[in-house]
């Protein structure tokens, strides 16, 4: 089946089969970012953007994004490499695998979320799993970001 | 891993019940959350995201929640955090994640009528009712029960009453599926009792409401009432025999919740 | 120090958090065959017939392999230097399965679907034989899981594989049943530690293809690529020169990586086929057909005088390795003596133990590799014992506290150069608020909140074998290229490593340029395990760096013509009080003309394994009611000699406690009545979410260890050990039941309340 989507701003147009799932068909057109962590839509390392709202493409068919935009980390750059520096600082992109879809989904609360406190970020970033950090520094990482970009979050948690 | 031959997204929800009939292995496609964990082989999957079903209305007398309406718009919806001590949306939030809930649709979740659901707990303890497009508007009891048909759940309809409610679950981590999930409501001095993740699915604990409704002063016995008139089991979350202690005690506090 | 114990930024920071493509999967060419298992539905069986005709003939399909097709050479896949201390019990497809998902068919085609079909369409025709899931059913059970006559052992383990018995051995030192009549106060009691899942994020993944000179190159996510590329030349019975293994970026490890699980299967397939193959595991098969931590079982008997004076411990460990050997015969060895060494000061130690095969998935590396398990059970008991002593737990551990100098009698005899656990303890104490908090305070008719303390120790490399080499050049220019074969997983260890060199050389770490591994490039390393890389191949990095600085010398003397005794390094330039050479300068030089490219080695091993300490205390808020536990803050407490990068040293600590928690509350690898694994995903076998985990707080006490670099022990595996005694410590202060079996969850907290009525 033929789709016309936007990736990235891109204008893409793709002949595909209609069981194709989103993140294949990412990582097919070479938006390697985007990562499988599981089967189950339970890891979060697969996050991307369509129309701005913040899903797993491991559940979702490529067709369905039929005349949609979809925003991958290779998209944001920029904010990425802004969010990223903060990360790093924390050493807390440790192995980095579960990074790009953590940090997509960052940015979506960033967009979505004024002043979270502490407990609304964990909240928001609950679906989000990494093995590695034990998401303190990811959480440090996060208010430094966020202070230092705007007015910040609350430090006090709710 | 499913696969699916064709992609279909009707413009009517007359079309999309036409083509659902056509054959037996094609299908509404939900959040595809649990569809694609399947190894099923369909033959049309029907997207029905075309026919404007994805918004809660509410109106002078119920709230109206479409079938493709995500969990995520449960939880951040205006009228739903102002109704029923916002009980819906504590139901869906520990579900995942917010990406997961921006994904799951109400259809998915009620239709597919799942032992672990959070949301069909909390909606069977409001006045729920589902609308079928065949079957048409029916009591969520009464379709929690029926066997699987083929239908299409246009929407869900709640009696906008002013109920008082709270939801109680124990999990094993906070975002995994919940050991047990108990939803209470009270409408004027009529209590319902809603168990779900027995782990069976959901179902009102008749007697106990009806003790409780007559005695709210009898908690305790409403308590041990709900678990000797319920069926638990043991799962991989929980033994039965736990989770008739959980029940006792989850009852207690959501009644007390709400009394306070 | 200028570089070493400052909190770099790792290397690869910027490439990882923007999402670059350098895992293994993201570099495969478009062009790979897909690589997939069909796997055993039975926990025991004999194949009697594989029927692939009509698989053969889906349109895609290019190789089909069973038992029939692949060498009869039984090897190991644990990750471990040759001759490997675990069994080879292995065969890449066997005419038994012993457990469900072992590997019985490989088939691969040009996509997926082509490969999914096919799978479908095979028909194996099994005599399906009765299982063992239950370990402590194993030994002299009538049915037997390894019954092969190629059986092999490099050497003595204690093994008895007629009685599925993998390994067997003991120790002792002084008369542990005599001290034990005489002994005020003694605990008896046995511990259940459950199999784990690593779940690091990236799943097993492996590409592979011939290159011009007819290899198989070998892209693949591990921790141990010399060791792979030693298995695979096994498995395929191949020469190891016709093997070259790379290592990309990888997505965690966490032990499971230090087994042979993805390698073999594209390996073969190429080999067959020609043509380059790749095999990226889903979640499911990463879960049910790898290797999990080992189950143990294990009793403890612990005695003391009335004064809490520890005379006597005795561990009995069983331990469950499941269908296959995989680390089998050397986890168990850290129960015992990685645990008891803590109470050094004790007259008697009694440590003995059995591994046992079973029917369910092979057990292997895990973070902790048994110590984590032991823990759990002498920590644990010494909680009970200060009970019984109606005695601070912590007194009680500091009067029997190991201390620096002490000879450890049941750790190989080593001396112990540098320990400062004693102040790990006091500053956890005082963190923790323990004398106010101590055991617990109510807070409410249905809450409680109480703390609960552990104290661990792990090692640092495996004294005698693992070894590690650099090599570090000169380039024009004056920079240098460190050549390691420790594999980063995430770790770091690639900047740590660099931070040392830059620390030997003076120079800025952008002066170091890192690569990965290449088995045909690197310098041989063991590989990244066993707390291993800072302590070995850090020193291996000071070695090769100071070599090098000689040979600069040298050279530079010949340019100046002076005596090369006369001249020193700053960093930037070689000199005397007369002449000056700048780094540049010489290095451009070396690469022209007859100039001697400058490339200084080094390899390192240890005689000994220094212990980094850990003290853990959690504080946890207990729902009597239910029996939920929250835990509200946990802090670790660490001595692992210096700190090489005290910003990932933490980020080790806390990532450590949180698998910690995980494994504590609620992480168990669970079997169905028919070994079938029945929480093979993240939907049913839960990691800790950033919910799940209260407040992590980190503290460094650190010793400074003389044989380490820069007074540097290991980090990455101590940190896993506390939590699950500590939190079991916190539930009896809270409610006064002992959970003896992890995980303790809230239904074995609520029933234990209820029984205890």
């Amino acid at each position: 089946m033929q789709i016309k989507c936007t990736i990235n701003n891109r204008i893409f147009v793709e002949d595909i089969q209609v069981d194709m799932l989103l993140i294949d068909f990412l990582r097919h057109l070479g938006f390697l970012s985007v990562k499988r962590g599981c089967d189950t839509a339970n890891c979060g390392l697969c996050t991307v953007w369509i129309d701005n709202k913040t899903v797993l493409s491991c559940s979702i068919l490529a067709v369905s994004v039929n005349e949609k935009h979809v925003t991958t980390l290779e998209g944001i750059q920029d904010e990425a490499i802004e969010f990223g520096k903060f990360i790093a600082s924390e050493g807390a992109e440790q192995c980095g695998y579960c990074s790009p879809g953590f940090i997509m989904n960052v940015l979506a609360m960033k967009r979505e979320l004024v002043n979270p406190t502490e407990d609304s970020i964990k909240h928001y970033l609950s679906g989000n799993l990494c093995r590695c950090t034990g998401y303190m520094g990811q959480l440090r990482a996060i208010k430094k970001f966020l202070n230092a970009t705007r007015g910040g979050c609350l430090s006090e948690s709710s | 891993m499913f696969t699916l031959k064709d992609y279909i997204v009707p413009e009517s929800i007359e079309e999309a019940s036409q083509l659902l009939n056509q054959n037996r292995n094609n299908v509404i496609l939900g959040g595809l959350l649990w569809l694609k964990m399947g190894n099923k082989n369909y033959n049309k999957g029907i997207d029905l995201s075309k026919l404007g079903l994805n918004t809660i209305i509410e109106n002078e007398s119920s709230i109206e929640i479409g079938c493709m309406v995500t969990l995520r718009q449960i939880e951040i919806s205006k009228v739903l955090n102002t109704y029923f001590n916002s009980l819906l949306v504590k139901s869906v939030k520990n579900i995942v994640g917010v990406q997961f809930r921006n994904c799951a649709t109400v259809g998915g979740s009620v239709y597919s009528r799942f032992g672990f659901s959070d949301l069909l707990t909390a909606l069977l303890a409001l006045d729920t009712h589902v609308h079928l497009f065949h079957g048409g508007v029916i009591p969520l009891e009464e379709f929690i029960n029926m066997t699987y048909k083929k239908d299409i759940l246009i929407k869900i309809i709640i009696n906008k009453d002013t109920r008082k409610a709270s939801y109680q679950s124990h999990r094993k981590s906070a975002t995994d599926l919940p050991v047990l999930a108990v939803a209470i409501s009270r409408y004027n001095s009529h209590w319902k009792i809603s168990i779900g993740a027995r782990p069976n699915k959901a179902m009102i604990a008749l007697k106990s409401s009806e003790l409780l409704s007559h005695r709210p002063d009898q908690i305790e016995s409403a308590c041990n009432q709900a678990v000797s008139e319920m069926k638990f089991g043991t799962n991989i979350r929980g033994s039965a025999e736990y989770r008739r202690e959980l029940a006792k005690v989850l009852i207690r506090r959501g009644v007390e919740e709400i009394c306070r | 120090m200028k570089v070493v114990n400052k909190g770099i930024d790792k290397l690869d920071a910027m490439s990882l958090v923007t999402g670059k493509p350098v895992y293994t999967d993201d570099i495969a060419p478009e062009n790979c065959l897909i690589v997939k298992v069909l796997r055993s539905p039975h926990a025991y069986a004999k194949i009697l017939s594989i029927i692939i005709d009509k698989a053969l003939k889906v349109p895609g399909i290019e190789c089909i392999l069973t038992y029939q097709d692949v060498p009869q050479k039984r090897f190991t896949m644990a990750g471990q230097s040759y001759p490997e201390p675990s069994p080879y019990d292995r065969l890449i497809l066997d005419e038994y399965v012993r457990y469900v998902g072992d590997p019985v068919v490989i088939v691969a085609g040009v996509n997926v679907k082509a490969v999914n079909k096919a799978l479908k369409l095979i028909k194996v025709n099994y005599e399906v034989l009765k299982p063992i899931l239950n370990m402590e059913e194993a030994i002299d059970n009538s049915i037997v899981i390894h019954s092969e006559d190629d059986y092999h052992l490099n050497f003595d383990i204690g093994n008895d594989v007629k009685r599925n018995l993998c390994a067997s051995g003991s120790f002792k030192s002084g008369n542990v049943d005599e001290e034990l009549k005489s002994c005020h106060v003694v605990v008896d009691e046995q511990y259940h530690t459950k199999a784990n899942n690593q779940a690091m994020m990236e799943t097993f993944s492996t590409y592979t293809y011939l290159d011009y000179n007819g290899r198989v190159n070998i892209i693949t996510s591990t921790q141990i690529p010399f060791h792979v590329r030693r298995i695979v030349a096994k498995a395929l019975d191949i020469p190891k020169t016709k093997v070259r293994v790379i290592k990309p970026r990888i997505g965690g490890g966490f032990g499971a990586k230090q087994t042979v699980v993805s390698e073999i299967f594209p390996a073969i397939v190429t080999m067959k086929t020609g043509k380059p193959a790749k095999m990226i595991f889903n979640r499911f098969e990463t879960f049910c057909a790898s290797t999990s931590r080992h189950e143990m079982k294990i009793r403890i008997k612990l005695g003391a005088d009335k004064e809490g004076n520890i005379k006597a411990i005795s561990i009995y460990t069983l331990s469950n390795t499941g269908a296959y050997g995989e680390h089998g015969p050397t986890t168990v060895g850290l129960s015992g003596h990685k645990t008891m060494t803590l109470y050094n000061k004790a007259s008697s130690f009694k440590f003995d133990y059995d591994v046992v095969y079973t029917n369910t998935m092979s057990a292997g590396a895990f973070r902790g590799y048994g110590a984590t398990q032991g823990a759990f059970a002498l920590e644990s008991a010494i909680n009970e014992l200060a009970v019984k002593l109606n005695m601070d737990p912590i007194e009680l551990r500091q009067k029997n506290l190991l201390e620096e100098g002490d000879i450890m009698t049941t750790y190989y005899g080593e001396t112990l150069t540098s320990c400062n656990l004693d102040n790990c303890i006091n500053k956890g104490k005082e963190l923790v608020g323990w004398n106010e908090k101590y055991p617990y305070r109510r807070i409410s008719d249905s809450k409680v909140r109480s703390v609960g303390v552990a104290i661990t120790m792990q090692g640092s490399g495996i004294s005698g074998i693992d070894m590690a080499s650099v090599q570090i050049r000169l380039n024009d220019d004056g920079y240098y290229t460190l050549l390691i074969g420790a594999t980063d997983m995430g770790t770091g260890c690639d900047t740590i490593l660099a931070q040392m060199a830059a620390e030997c050389l003076e120079c800025n770490m952008d002066q170091i340029v890192v690569n990965g591994v290449d088995t045909d490039q690197s310098p041989y390393d063991s590989g990244s395990y066993a707390s291993s890389t800072t302590y070995i191949t850090g020193m291996s990095v000071v070695k090769a760096c100071n070599k090098l600085i000689e040979q600069m010398i040298v050279e530079a003397s010949k340019i100046l013509i002076v005596q090369k005794e006369t001249l020193e390094f700053d960093g930037q330039k070689i000199y005397n009080s007369e002449k000056s050479i700048t780094l540049d300068k010489l290095a451009q030089k070396l690469v022209v003309g007859d100039g001697n490219y400058l490339m200084a080695n080094a390899s390192h091993s240890s005689l000994s394994s220094p212990p980094p300490f850990m003290a853990g205390f959690v504080e946890i808020e207990l729902d009597t009611q239910t029996g939920k536990i929250d835990i509200i803050d946990f802090f670790g407490i660490v001595d692992c000699g210096t700190t090489i990068n005290p910003k990932l040293a933490k980020i080790q600590v806390e990532g450590g406690i949180v698998q910690g928690i995980g494994m504590a509350l609620y992480e168990e690898v669970s079997y169905s009545t028919t070994g079938k694994m029945m929480n093979n995903s993240f939907m049913q076998y839960k990691i800790p979410s950033r919910l799940d985990i209260g407040n992590i707080h980190v503290n460094f006490e650190s010793s400074y260890e003389p044989t380490g670099p820069f007074g540097a022990k290991s980090i990455g595996e101590v940190v896993i050990n506390t939590p699950c005694p500590a939190i079991a410590h916190a539930v009896y202060n809270a409610v006064g039941v002992n959970i003896r079996s992890l995980p303790i969850t809230s239904e074995k907290i609520l029933l234990s309340i209820i029984n205890s009525r």
